[in-house]
């Protein structure tokens, strides 16, 4: 009876603890995000008398969206940088590994774009691609290697991609950084046996190496497709998604919330885009958790 | 003849010797790079000291250097208000957070309780669903809640955050028990043995998730631009976004904003660059 009591009051003290955070978490994160999947439904524009239950239809629309498949073709190709940041970032990493002189601060510095707000890193980067007066273009042609400016970020086939680039030169040093915490665990001893049996440095690094860091290599790929079907803020400062280079969640801003936009609010219709979204960041999560079972069991 | 020429590593703990040659390279290779991850800025800060001739001349040290973009900026665009703003929203955020943080992870530790588990994936579940799939709801209760357009709009939705809390109650778990149970004996209340002994026994990664939070609340930017409408409420990401904007023929002006605004948090970093990038690589190795 007594402990029965005791277990109460524990629950109790529990639950006082965790009161504020159940609190911010139910009214702004919870509520909102059931309120999503029903908005989703709707015909949904605030204050409107016609809001009203349309069922599937939004999503009906969505297939014959050119902008929503336009987006959606962008977001999966951004997730071509997974593989590029993971090879670049381990390069990176193997470089900058052996403690010599200065390395604290050649780390130190290809970290910095990790640091510094992305808002940021996409203006200096555009002062960069810039057709007329960007940096590269002025080396380009001053060089005679192009007799015109490069439409770097102006033009439907190279948008996307340049601005993908300062995704990955952006994100290089944080997976460097972790890349290098994994190179710890690289045995030594091995490596030095394989070098003296006269190995080359590729086949100590194709089955010594590579082999203890594939743990980090399988969490990085995660972490980064996750923020790719993200990407917004790279897009909004560098072509506000002109020149097809919007992606789900710009496409989603622009509709559900740009009040710049001139043809009015569609909230409902860009949360149905929200759930597609979801949708993909739950498989990229569902695949990655069974992946690291099988890995960790193993 | 060879093996001479081979220098011994630095560090001690590591063995393998790397030859003279190589040194040279991953020396030329590494100073190369410096250039591309550090241009883009330094280009940047070059324009943001230029005057109005020769904006974009190809040199790195302006022919006529001034500061009048800086004073300039502060002038014409409420710049002063914006770092106010950042810094009162990076201090609420990163402290309600803290608070909020190890409170919850508390009980999550140490305690049984009915729904333990339930609460415990509850929170957790927040991290696998992305923020943008609600942000427009969200944004629709703000107004009617009054929130639209403030400050607190933004603090609010991001004060207490799933990984802070997993990551402060992991920390709860590795201190002994035994620690508690002494405590109870003299008298101490759940609230005292946290406070007095949970909180200073993971001061470390406190400071590692003050950073984490920091970090992510001074750049953060989608939320922000959609809640915020009034010029003097905008925080520097904002601010700089609407700089570019406002001032598209006078580059040196957005430059010299984004350097300021992007200029706190590079200071802060290489004065504290350990705890930094443990700060911000928690969220990989312990998430």
């Amino acid at each position: 009876m007594k402990s029965c009591a005791a277990e109460r009051r524990q629950t109790a003290m529990a639950y006082a603890f965790l009161l504020p955070t159940l609190l911010v978490l139910g009214l702004f994160h919870f509520f909102p995000m059931l309120q999503a999947f029903g908005i989703s439904l709707m015909q949904y524009t605030p204050g409107s008398p016609r809001n009203e239950f349309i069922g599937l239809e939004n999503f009906r629309r969505l297939m014959g969206d050119a902008a929503f498949w336009t987006a959606l073709k962008n977001t999966v190709l951004y997730l071509a940088c997974v593989p590029v940041i993971i090879a670049l970032s381990l390069a990176l990493a193997l470089l900058v590994e052996p403690q010599i002189p200065f390395i604290g601060f050649f780390r130190a510095c290809y970290y910095v774009p990790v640091v510094t707000m992305m808002v940021v890193v996409a203006y200096a980067w555009s002062l960069i691609f810039n057709t007329d007066y960007g940096m590269l273009n002025q080396l380009l042609v001053g060089s005679g290697l192009v007799s015109s400016g490069v439409p770097w970020l102006t033009s439907p086939k190279m948008a996307l991609w340049s601005i993908m680039s300062v995704t990955i030169w952006k994100g290089l040093g944080y997976y460097m950084v972790l890349f290098l915490v994994a190179l710890k665990t690289v045995p030594r001893e091995l490596v030095e046996a394989a070098r003296i049996d006269g190995a080359k440095r590729w086949q100590v690094f194709r089955n010594v190496t590579l082999p203890s860091v594939w743990p980090i290599v399988t969490l990085s790929s995660v972490i980064s497709a996750i923020a790719a079907l993200k990407v917004f803020e790279e897009i909004y400062m560098m072509t506000r998604g002109r020149a097809d280079t919007a992606t789900l969640v710009y496409e989603i801003y622009q509709t559900g919330i740009d009040m710049e936009r001139g043809s009015g609010l569609e909230m409902g219709y860009a949360s149905a885009m929200g759930v597609v979204l979801f949708v993909l960041v739950l498989a990229i999560s569902a695949f990655s958790i069974r992946t690291m079972d099988r890995m960790y069991s193993s | 003849m060879a093996r001479n020429k081979q220098l011994r590593a630095g560090s001690g703990e590591s063995g393998l010797r790397i030859p003279a040659t190589e040194l040279v390279w991953r020396y030329a290779l590494m100073v190369a790079l410096l250039g591309l991850f550090i241009g883009p800025f330094l280009w940047m800060v070059s324009l943001s000291f230029r005057g109005t001739e020769n904006v974009y001349a190809l040199r790195l040290i302006p022919e006529d250097p001034t500061l009048r973009n800086y004073i300039d900026v502060f002038r014409y665009f409420p710049l002063g208000r914006a770092f106010a703003n950042s810094i009162f929203v990076a201090l609420f955020t990163v402290g309600l957070n803290l608070m909020l943080c190890s409170l919850a992870a508390y009980p999550l530790a140490r305690f049984q309780f009915l729904g333990k588990r339930v609460v415990f994936l509850l929170i957790l579940s927040t991290l696998m669903i992305p923020f943008q799939l609600y942000m427009i709801p969200l944004y629709v209760m703000s107004l009617k809640l009054g929130l639209a357009d403030t400050l607190w709009g933004i603090i609010l939705p991001g004060c207490v955050g799933a990984f802070g809390i997993y990551l402060i109650k992991q920390h709860y778990q590795t201190i002994p028990v035994t620690l508690d149970e002494a405590a109870r004996i003299d008298g101490a209340g759940d609230f005292a043995i946290w406070w007095r002994i949970m909180l200073p026994l993971t001061k470390p990664a406190i400071a590692a998730l003050a950073i984490f939070i920091f970090v992510g609340t001074w750049s953060d930017f989608l939320w922000p631009l959609i809640i915020i409408n009034s010029t003097d409420k905008f925080t520097l990401p904002i601010a700089v976004a609407k700089l570019s904007g406002a001032f598209i023929d006078r580059s040196q002006y957005i430059a010299a904003g984004s350097t300021l605004a992007a200029l706190p948090v590079i200071i802060m970093f290489f004065l504290m660059q350990r705890r930094f990038i443990g700060g911000l690589t928690l969220g990989a190795v312990k998430g």
